[in-house]
């Protein structure tokens, strides 16, 4: 008899689980489903390049339907929620789907409104974030217009979606207002929760020198409690207070709003409790997790989640089968880190490993951790892997899922 | 690593003076450990805030962060930093004799 997965979310997890698995299952054998509330891929590393022209949200957003193979069927419904215990999925039109095995793919949505003030006078005028086509189209026009005074970028709390996204933001406007010949007039700070700018002490000595090198003023272990829009002001929970002419905020995230209606499904922040090596939900077994909905303590990133979708795949395989699944995720992620003037930087770490120096993938390839014009064009070239070869579910030549260790200080790899 | 010693007992504290073994923690070592942090007199609603973190370190091997203590204690992120003004998660899980809450890294 045949069974079904259903996946919910057709973004960049969602989409590559259900294409690996239907190149292992034949339709007779398994019904893949996908649930999206709509019909828009966002190639989300795109957004940062739109503020400042360098990308267009028309270039980075495709539709979901198409990125899916045939014999995959795609259902445009938004989620009411899951119930574990009946195993079925409740759309809000009112139809009921059931399973054998669900992915949670939904990935993290954007909560402005959980910050006091952050989307009220102001927003979209003079406070902007690049983390939405819309947002990141605004702050384009809010940019072009900008020819002086104190930009800041803040970050209101972790986790969010590419934590070195902010960091390439501000070493890009570092760019742009240098191409345009006002660097002079503008100020630039950052201003995070964390007590650095990057957390990984080799990495973060790295990115500091750079950032002080291009004049980017740093504010630490920040907690925003208000944007003031209209007052031009962040202001923390403590009482400190950033003044700013244009602020760039990073809003809070949170797992997709269906969870929290979903009992047992998910946490606090309706991110889903999942094993780190497994990627098996805590608390169901039938329940796997891929991308930004899981609460795993890697970055929430494509690559993590491109690296995460060869565990999730098999360990779907193995349940189905009744096998015991295998726990080989190790928390990879690859990140090119856009620096300004047409270069970029490489990190790549897992769980145990922090960003070392060396090269990618092995003793030859890319500099890690160091600038170059090859990371630059890396990041660009990512953008075509992206749509043919990571969603389809193929390789990246020269990319496994583990975090590779030949090109890296030995002493320094931690297993 | 070093050895201090909280309401005449030793315990292990890590270089950020968090807990290493939260079994060594008792009630009676909360004040002491509230006045090295600057607050000289735990409230009930400091105390909700105590029990709430180790409750939640041993059930999900790690202490809330800011966030998640707002959204579950009952009390708010604004009061939180009234009560524990240098940062509520990492001065309660201090307080409370549990490690740095992992959000915090």
């Amino acid at each position: 008899m045949s069974q079904r997965v259903i996946v919910l979310g057709g973004g960049t997890g969602g989409t590559l689980v259900a294409n690996r698995l239907r190149r292992i299952f034949d339709a007779e054998e398994l019904e893949i489903l996908v649930v999206d509330q709509d019909d828009r891929h966002v190639y989300q590393p795109g957004l940062l390049f739109v503020p400042f022209g360098l990308s267009h949200t028309d270039d980075i957003v495709r539709p979901r339907s198409q990125q899916l193979s045939h014999d995959i069927g795609f259902v445009e419904a938004a989620v009411d929620g899951v119930d574990i215990q009946a195993n079925s999925v409740n759309l809000v039109d009112g139809r009921t789907l059931d399973y054998d095995v669900l992915v949670v793919a939904s990935g993290a949505v954007l909560l402005p409104e959980e910050t006091q003030g952050l989307t009220g006078p102001g927003w979209m005028e003079r406070v902007f974030t690049f983390y939405s086509p819309e947002g990141a189209a605004a702050l384009e026009g809010a940019l072009a217009k900008f020819d002086g005074g104190r930009l800041v970028v803040n970050v209101v709390d972790m986790p969010i979606k590419c934590p070195v996204a902010p960091l390439e933001f501000y070493f890009l406007a570092d760019w742009y207002f240098r191409e345009r010949g006002i660097r002079d007039r503008v100020s630039l700070t950052y201003v995070t929760p964390l007590d650095a700018a990057f957390t990984k002490p080799i990495a973060s000595r790295q990115l500091g020198g750079m950032r002080e090198e291009k004049d980017i003023e740093l504010v630490t272990e920040f907690n925003t409690g208000e944007v003031d829009g209209e007052g031009g002001r962040l202001v923390a929970y403590d009482g400190r207070e950033v003044p700013f002419d244009l602020g760039v905020v990073v809003p809070l995230h949170g797992g997709a709003e269906y969870i929290g209606r979903s009992p047992g499904l998910g946490d606090a922040l309706n991110f889903v409790p999942t094993d780190e090596h497994t990627l098996q939900s805590r608390t169901a077994p039938n329940i796997f997790v891929i991308g930004d909905a899981a609460n795993v303590p890697a970055s929430k990133a494509g690559s993590v989640t491109h690296f995460e979708g060869e565990t999730v795949v098999a360990n779907i395989r193995h349940f189905l089968a009744d096998e015991p699944l295998v726990d080989n995720f190790d928390g990879h992620a690859n990140c090119f880190i856009e620096t300004g003037f047409g270069k970029a930087l490489l990190i790549d770490f897992n769980y145990d490993t922090e960003p070392l120096p060396g090269h990618f993938p092995g003793r030859v390839g890319l500099p890690l951790l160091k600038e170059s014009r090859l990371n630059h064009l890396g990041k660009l070239m990512l953008q075509w892997f992206y749509w043919h070869s990571l969603l389809p579910g193929r390789d990246i030549p020269g990319m496994g899922s583990a975090m590779p260790t030949a090109g890296k200080p030995r002493e320094l790899i931690r297993k | 690593m070093s050895t201090a010693t909280i309401a005449d007992t030793p315990v292990e504290l890590n270089d950020e003076g968090f807990f290493v073994n939260p079994e060594q923690w008792t009630e009676s070592m909360a004040d002491e450990l509230a006045r090295r942090e600057g607050i000289d007199e735990l409230t009930s609603a400091h105390w909700t805030v105590i029990r709430f973190m180790r409750s939640e370190y041993f059930d999900k091997g790690t202490g809330p962060t800011v966030r998640v203590l707002g959204k579950s204690s009952g009390i708010s992120v604004k009061e939180l930093y009234q009560l524990f003004p240098k940062g509520p998660a990492k001065v309660a899980a201090r307080i409370a004799g549990i490690p740095k809450p992992r959000g915090c890294i």
